[in-house]
């Protein structure tokens, strides 16, 4: 049985990538366990600068699923390099995605000079996509032309593989897929989280103190499908499938989708063992559907 | 630390307030003022509900919880036998200061809980404390016997004067003159800014809507005087008083 995939410069023993922001920088998921099982992980959104992040509250759920306003914490790049990775390195053996964040072009550009340079990073994750933070972010990613021009500015300055995480919150996802693979995106990973909110029943008042946050979980799953399928019917490269992944089913349904690897965020959230589980669970699964290749499903609901 | 425990007893003991027996793996306790992360099997209740645990020994935790909503309405409804999937324990708990000599527990609400295993510690340690417990109204007052078994001196007040004092714990404190030379504290975030307002230095515990409970999603941190933060999960919940930023 064959559970090894790729994505551009990465060879991984299985499909499974725990999202950003769900995973702090792995080695804090290492006491639960050995994290080596892990097709890779993408770290924690990093930025040039160190971010606090918003105000709490900035947890809130709702049915089947979350809501975040984080807003990008981080201890910036530097400190990331030189702490944050170097603890990763001690428990994980393989190479590693880096989620990078910013507010403006020149500090996506800083950020990603510095952390191609560590030997443990295998390739960037251009998040254009985060919701909860007020310059830059989101407003890269929900407009085709900045999209783009990001992705080929970033394209320069990095030989590392360049997967570009897209944002769901838009009017035409294929628009902006066509737009970043034309500016030179090796991979897709797709989708960031739903912007969303709550408001307490008792106070009338937004539940996040960011007023707004992005929605993930289980609840999010159908929306992922859709626009992984739709992406998939229109580039040639590689897409990364996320949201709401919670068990071994939904992973072969979001390779079904067309997804040739797949991360999994808000399941660690509520179970730190979830990818674990799941790694160990696809065998079974695979058995049970029939699939030998992993590779050979990607893009089936295609077909 | 992902264990299944199960519910000996949950019983209410004063106004919408429970207390529930866990039997189960209490080895990696290490410090009073630890919570639990429990799943709440439901699709409503998405994420765990961190509780702190208010008591334990070899083989079953207490926790005490008011309902407050979907999870804890679900929570109260658990009987004896029915299993519950729990992280913990998670964060660092109070530290117990060997050199004060007379020293303090002030608890308001359902904050009071993990103050009790604090007390019992201090109780063994033979160390010298009073306790302040503060509450909305009689009909919320739970633990003070518990307390006073240790044999501290036990203050309540209710904001409304339906029971003991009238006013919160500050209130009490200035007006009974209660000298310490430090605290304890858990409950509101009001009492416990209030708190760190006064010239008294002592550890609080407090609470956050949580993401993960183990460090994961930083959805709690709380930043701290030196500039930097805490996740109230890992690093916290309970914070030294100078280091918390009103």
């Amino acid at each position: 049985m064959k559970l090894n995939v790729e994505l551009p410069g990465m060879k991984l023993d299985n499909p499974i990538i725990p999202a950003s922001g769900t995973f702090g920088f792995g080695y804090e998921f290492s006491e639960f366990y050995d994290i080596n099982i892990l097709g890779t992980l993408s770290f924690k959104g990093t930025t040039l600068e160190e971010r606090f992040g918003n105000k709490t509250p900035r947890i809130a759920e709702s049915t089947s699923g979350m809501l975040n306003a984080i807003g990008l914490q981080n201890p910036g790049v530097d400190a990331v390099i030189s702490n944050e990775l170097v603890k990763l390195k001690k428990v994980f053996n393989k190479k590693v995605i880096a989620n990078i964040g910013g507010s403006y072009e020149e500090d996506y550009i800083e950020a990603v000079k510095r952390i191609s340079k560590s030997d443990i990073v295998g390739a960037i994750e251009l998040n254009i996509s985060c919701p909860n933070v007020k310059e830059g972010g989101l407003l890269f990613g929900t407009n085709k032309e900045s999209a783009a021009k990001l992705t080929r500015l970033i394209r320069e300055v990095t030989d590392l593989p360049l997967y570009v995480k897209l944002s769901p919150n838009v009017t035409n996802i294929k628009e902006i897929a066509l737009a970043v693979e034309e500016a030179g995106a090796d991979a897709i990973s797709m989708i960031n989280t739903l912007v969303g909110m709550r408001i307490d029943l008792k106070t009338g008042k937004p539940v996040l103190a960011n007023t707004y946050g992005g929605f993930s979980g289980p609840a999010i799953k159908p929306v992922a499908l859709k626009m992984v399928h739709e992406v998939y019917s229109v580039v040639n490269i590689p897409i990364i499938g996320m949201g709401g992944i919670m068990n071994a089913y939904d992973v072969i349904e979001m390779m079904y989708a067309g997804a040739s690897a797949v991360q999994v965020g808000t399941a660690n959230l509520i179970d730190p063992y979830a990818c674990k589980k799941i790694i160990e669970d696809l065998p079974r699964v695979m058995k049970e559907l029939n699939i030998n290749d992993l590779k050979e499903i990607v893009g089936r609901a295609h077909l | 630390m992902n264990n299944i425990y199960s519910v000996i007893s949950n019983e209410k003991i004063a106004y919408k307030t429970y207390k529930m027996i866990l039997y189960g793996d209490t080895s990696k306790i290490k410090a009073p003022g630890q919570f639990i992360n429990i799943k709440i099997d439901n699709e409503k209740t998405f994420l765990r509900r961190p509780i702190s645990i208010c008591d334990y020994d070899s083989k079953t935790i207490t926790i005490i919880y008011k309902v407050f909503g979907e999870g804890t309405k679900i929570l109260s409804t658990k009987k004896m036998f029915d299993d519950l999937d729990i992280l913990g324990p998670l964060g660092n708990g109070f530290a117990i200061n060997k050199k004060a000599k007379k020293q303090m527990i002030i608890g308001g609400g359902v904050g009071i809980p993990p103050l009790y295993s604090v007390a019992k510690k201090l109780h063994e340690e033979n160390i010298e404390f009073d306790v302040v417990l503060g509450y909305n109204s009689k009909v919320d007052v739970f633990f003070e016997g518990m307390f006073r078994a240790l044999g501290a001196n036990v203050y309540v007040t209710t904001m409304d004067g339906s029971c003991g004092y009238k006013g919160n714990v500050l209130n009490v404190i200035r007006s009974k003159n209660l000298y310490f030379d430090y605290y304890y504290a858990c409950g509101p975030r009001k009492m416990l800014h209030a708190l760190v307002k006064e010239d008294y230095t002592g550890q609080l515990s407090f609470e956050e809507r949580m993401g993960c409970g183990f460090g994961a999603c930083m959805g709690c941190s709380h930043p701290t005087t030196d500039d930097s933060y805490k996740r109230i999960c890992k690093e916290g919940p309970v914070l030294e008083s100078f280091e918390v930023v009103i």
